[in-house]
């Protein structure tokens, strides 16, 4: 008996359009022997499918686990099933349905695909050498789109119409550049130039062959990458680095590399087989591997025992790093001091001679600024799999959504100051902007303007409502209320981290949030940071603190960690004698400074009270002499923590003491600062304080939440803020709640830090918009 | 509208800080006032009385400690009223001068403090018309009170922020900081108020000196830099005129000693009070030519060009930072709170 064939409408959601869907569709049919049509359409593309059911069901599975790299495929949906007598002989792509929004979806920017690295590779190919090389499969998006809906006039390759070839692959629905946007080739697209401060020394391939010399030479090069410029030196040549690190004025912040390939990665660094998938992956994110020693000048990324490496993330960066011998390049941001990454060609040649000798750039403009991503990936015997941590999340993930559990309310969130992001809510995607940088800097700012509405334009939503942090001086919190909004909800910050993190992971009900950074306003308007929250996405209240220790000189305390480790040891001693005693980076301070310190603390002049972990690991740094003053963000703890190796065996951790007053419990980090004291009396290893530091710090979140969750009657534990980017503190609570017989989460796609802060405001503002409807539904009526 | 913005408030310190709560403050008591409050919210008032053009003002002065280095809470009312009808372009004439003691104030304070009012009139070239003493409970005032109120005649036109435009030089007559850090160095025995003394001086004679000058006309606006700082004259006049006010901190008179104590203090000297330092918006051409003229009196002689008026969207203030990187200037909304995560 022959099984009678079906006719199935098939539904596909996600990012689905731009991608070279509908030819693997095509392709896959014609593997199945299956027969009908596929179209995109207003809602992502429908499908509709003629054959044997079991060849139908094995279709659709394949749908969704074979998809073109750049797909994401959200759903895939039988709308509609019948038996049917007659089939359609072939299978066609269909003309698509162009109205409506779902055209406008925008994927991130992908690595060159291998099919296009092969031509790029191969002498007798057209595109040979041709550093623009893409196909639907693969290359820029985001970063070249400048409006609606996403069509080649709409990118800024608008300007280069395409040959007769690359027109008819272009045309073709069963070749691989099917409506691929960017696609050229070396006699219809972009060119690279390379010039001087003079003026242009060279174009084409003549260009790339030069700064490639120039790299070997041990010049520095500005490149332009996908999303900004790169600055590039020879990561091998001591003297270039050197060179770079003198120009930049940066002594300490780690540069990230970029290998030329898994081989060379190895030279370097020791990747996991789960580090390689995410270097290998089409986002090609800087990761964070565990440096060979030895293996690059220590200059690269000094005190350090990760280092960022990415593998090349354009045909570009292929042929900058195709020379035996030049196959590791330091990459870091081009920007001038504190600047946001230069994206624009004019700014590049008029700024960045004073940083590199010879630009690398090309008239493909890039219309949307967007920086590397940085993730590490951590592992432990008892986790099941490897936790992916975000430090960054942009270039290859913006603006690609968060799905959450919860339809959302038409909201936009403008982040915190720092590290900002925007999200933007449309039913349950939360779309989250690129990396847009610190706001108090006009450029910037300017920036996350421009987002807002470069966003919201994208996918045609209209935002009712806008959601901002609770600090009143915020430029976000202004921003918000010049918007012409309904309503705008400030959004208390660490209850935006904890949202965030409950929202990625699709919880709901009450929650104990575990939300360890640096500073955030307070309801009662000091300063947080080192909370212990329970409730939901709605409220939360605040159940447990670290105690609070006087910021000296306010956010002074934060570039100068030494202010903190003062406050703390003179906390935890008692006296100025006690504390020179004990700490010996703190007697070669000036006896006028310790003096005014000290009146600082006892007066709380310009000294605010923080409950702030991240101040605790900086004030730690600082006492074991480690890292007086940061010349970058939260250098104190990132070496604090680096003293550990990545080895993140618990040790013998201090105690914390508890201090329960009526309103919650205080964590007492005074106890600890005197047993750092001893042991360093005691000549301990100061990597073995630092791992009994750590392990104490592990020990009283696993003691606070396990009495926290008895009476507060919930075992689901999230861990969030900017502290939780430390290895050893995400995995070890983790492992530990879990032990210890709690739910407990961390994040795992969005940062941690106030880059993911933006979810969380969604989150939050949209259930109150929810509970305000309902209870207008059903209270009592007051007028 | 009114009643929300009372309703479940009281007031806080950070009332009187010159940020952003004092600013909505006065807001507040000009709408609470109504249609009896006729202020433009310059410094001083202008009003015409019989054909004859005047500019009145009013100021409470709480000093702590209200003896300090160099000075005391009878020299600053003094020169805080006077200034504030100099920059107006008005010639100070009359005060009155209101006092409040605590009980158990030593006399001797007391007539320290008189000494002072005095000699700071009689250097200013004004005469004191009209005076009060009240004495509270100990506990109801902290030492010693002052609020002197002023009037002042008017030789040219009134000066305006209206008349501010783009293109304008903004100058500063001499260091900022020094005032604040002087008294709190006092107050709570820092150690720097031998090196650091507070600027505290009447200003309307450099004032008339610019005004007589042939670069007067060019001087479109004044301001003297008290409460809130030089963050908050920025903002006043970003507000006010619809420009972006762009400094460049590389230019700002700051005294080592200040520079040293406000890094120690973790205090941005742009945040800080004065009580001698003057700001000027002047045409661009003849910055120079007022720059000079002030140079040549005694409390101009630092005087500097610190930035520029530049079109913009209005209600930021720029500052170039010695890096090259430009930041927003934020209008605090009181004290300095902590932003960095
Ligand atoms: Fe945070
Ligand atoms: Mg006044
Ligand atoms: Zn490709
Ligand atoms: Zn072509």
């Amino acid at each position: 008996m022959t099984v009678r064939s079906e006719r199935w409408l098939i539904r596909v959601h996600g990012l689905v359009q731009g991608v070279g869907f509908r030819p693997f569709v095509h392709q896959l049919a014609e593997t199945h022997g299956i027969t009908g049509w596929v179209l995109n359409d207003t809602l992502g593309v429908q499908a509709a499918a003629y054959g044997p059911p079991p060849a139908l069901g094995t279709f659709l599975a394949a749908l969704r686990e074979q998809a073109p790299p750049l797909a994401r495929v959200d759903e895939t949906r039988v709308e509609h099933r019948e038996p049917v007598d007659e089939a359609p002989a072939r299978f066609e792509i269909r003309q698509s349905e162009r109205a409506g929004r779902t055209d406008t979806v925008v994927a991130p920017d992908a690595h060159i695909c291998d099919a296009c690295l092969r031509e790029v590779f191969d002498p007798t190919d057209r595109r040979h050498r041709y550093p623009f090389t893409n196909c639907t499969h693969c290359g820029p998006r985001y970063s070249i789109i400048r409006g609606l809906p996403y069509d080649r006039a709409e990118t800024s390759m608008a300007s280069f119409a395409m040959c007769e070839r690359c027109s008819t692959e272009y045309h073709d629905p069963l070749d691989r550049r099917y409506h691929a946007q960017p696609n050229a080739c070396p006699d219809c697209g972009p060119q690279v130039t390379l010039s001087g401060p003079e003026g242009p020394r060279a174009t084409g391939d003549e260009a790339v062959t030069a700064a490639v010399a120039a790299l070997a030479a041990g010049r520095v090069v500005a490149v332009k990458s996908v999303g900004g410029y790169h600055l590039a030196v020879d990561a091998r040549a001591e003297a270039a680095v050197a060179r770079l690190r003198r120009r930049k004025k940066r002594d300490w912040k780690p540069f990230a590399v970029m290998a030329a390939d898994l081989t060379a990665v190895d030279t370097v660094a020791d990747p996991t087989r789960a580090e390689s998938t995410l270097l290998t992956s089409p986002a090609r994110p800087i990761v964070l591997l565990t440096k060979r020693r030895g293996a690059l000048p220590e200059t690269v990324a000094p005190r350090n025992p990760k280092l960022g490496v990415m593998l090349p993330c354009s045909p570009l960066h292929h042929l900058l790093l195709d020379r035996p011998g030049l196959d590791v390049l330091v990459m870091t941001s081009a920007n001038i001091s504190g600047q946001p990454i230069v994206y624009r060609d004019l700014e590049a040649l008029t700024d960045l001679f004073e940083v590199a000798d010879l630009v690398l750039h090309h008239d493909r403009d890039i219309e949307v600024r967007v920086d590397d991503s940085v993730v590490l990936c951590a592992e432990h015997p008892d986790l099941a799999e490897p936790l992916t941590i975000f430090l960054r999340r942009s270039r290859g993930y913006a603006p690609y959504p968060v799905r959450v559990a919860e339809e959302q309310e038409p909201v936009v969130a403008f982040g915190a100051e720092l590290k900002t992001t925007i999200a933007l809510a449309d039913g349950t995607a939360v779309y989250l902007s690129q990396h847009i940088g610190d706001l108090k800097n006009h450029q910037t700012a300017d920036s996350h303007g421009q987002t807002a509405t470069h966003l919201t334009g994208l996918y045609e939503l209209r935002p009712r409502y806008v959601a901002c942090d609770l600090h009143p001086d915020f430029r976000t919190t202004r921003f918000s209320a010049a918007t012409p909004a309904e309503r705008v909800y400030p959004v208390q910050h660490h209850h935006a981290h904890m949202a965030s993190c409950i929202a990625e992971n699709r919880l709901s009900g009450p929650t104990l949030g575990v939300v360890f950074d640096g500073a955030g306003y307070g309801v009662d308007g000091t300063v947080w940071g080192g909370e212990f929250l329970v409730g939901d996405v709605t409220a939360v209240d605040r159940v447990s603190w670290l105690r609070p220790t006087p910021l000296l000189g306010g956010d002074r305390a934060v570039r100068e960690p030494v202010r903190s480790g003062f406050a703390f040891a003179l906390d935890a001693l008692g006296d100025d004698d006690a504390v020179t005693a004990a700490f010996p980076v703190l007697g070669r301070l000036a006896r006028r400074e310790r003096h005014v310190f000290g009146v600082m603390f006892h007066r709380r002049i310009n000294a605010p009270l923080a409950s702030s972990m991240g101040r605790l690991f900086d004030a730690v740094a600082a006492l074991l002499g480690i890292c007086s003053l940061a010349e970058y963000e939260a250098q104190g703890p990132i070496e604090l923590e680096g003293l550990l190796e990545r080895d993140l065996t618990l040790g013998e951790g201090y105690p914390f003491g508890e201090l329960t007053g009526q309103d919650g419990t205080r964590v007492d980090p005074r106890p600890v600062i005197r047993r750092v004291a001893e042991d360093l009396a005691a000549g301990v290893d100061l990597a073995e304080i630092s791992r009994r530091f750590h392990t104490a710090v592990v020990d009283m979140v696993v003691r606070r939440c396990t009495a926290l969750s008895r009476v507060h009657r919930t075992d689901q534990v999230v861990l969030s803020g900017g502290v939780f980017l430390n290895e050893f503190l995400a995995v070890n609570c983790l492992v530990e709640l879990r032990r210890a017989g709690l739910a407990a989460y961390g994040h795992r796609l969005v940062p941690c830090n106030d880059g993911g802060i933006s979810l969380g405001q969604v989150t939050v503002a949209s259930s109150r918009i929810g509970a305000e409807r309902g209870s207008e539904k059903n209270g009592p009526r007051t007028d | 509208m009114l009643n929300t913005t009372i309703a479940d408030q009281e007031i806080v310190l950070d009332h009187g800080t010159g940020a952003r709560l004092s600013r909505e403050l006065v807001e507040l008591t000009a709408e609470l006032l109504g249609d009896v409050y006729v202020g433009e919210m310059e410094d001083s008032a202008i009003v015409r009385t019989a054909g004859e053009q005047l500019a009145i003002t009013t100021d409470s002065f709480v000093v702590d400690p209200p003896l300090f280095g160099n000075g005391d809470i009878g020299k600053v009312a003094v020169c805080g009223t006077v200034n504030d009808l100099a920059v107006l372009g008005a010639e100070p004439r009359y005060l009155t001068l209101g006092v409040i003691l605590e009980t158990g104030l030593p006399l001797s304070r007391y007539a320290t403090v008189l000494r002072s009012v005095g000699e700071a009139a009689r250097e200013a070239g004004v005469v004191i018309v009209a005076g009060d003493t009240k004495v509270v409970r100990p506990g109801e005032a902290d030492q010693i009170y002052l609020n002197t109120a002023g009037i002042g005649v008017f030789r040219r036109p009134p000066l305006r922020m209206a008349h501010v435009r783009a293109g304008d030089s903004i100058l500063l007559t001499g260091p900022i900081g020094n005032h604040t850090v002087h008294l709190l160095s006092v107050r709570e025995g820092l150690g720097f108020e031998r090196d650091v003394l507070s600027d505290c001086a009447p200003l309307n004679g450099l004032i008339a000196d610019v005004s007589r000058s042939p670069f007067g006309q060019a001087v479109h606006s004044i301001r003297d830099v008290t409460r809130g700082g030089l963050t908050a004259v920025m903002h006043e006049y970003a507000r006010a005129t619809g420009l972006t006010p762009h400094l460049v901190e590389e230019a700002l008179p700051i005294e080592r000693a200040v520079r040293m104590a406000c890094d120690m203090l973790g205090i941005n000297p742009m945040n800080a009070a004065n009580e001698g330092c003057l700001c000027l918006f002047v045409q661009q051409a003849a910055a120079d030519g007022v720059l000079e003229v002030l140079r040549g009196h005694p409390y101009g002689r630092q005087a500097v060009i610190v930035g520029t008026m530049v079109e913009g969207e209005g209600g930021e203030v720029r500052v170039t930072r010695p890096d090259g990187r430009v930041d927003l200037l934020d209008e605090l909304q009181g004290a300095e709170l902590p932003r960095l995560c």
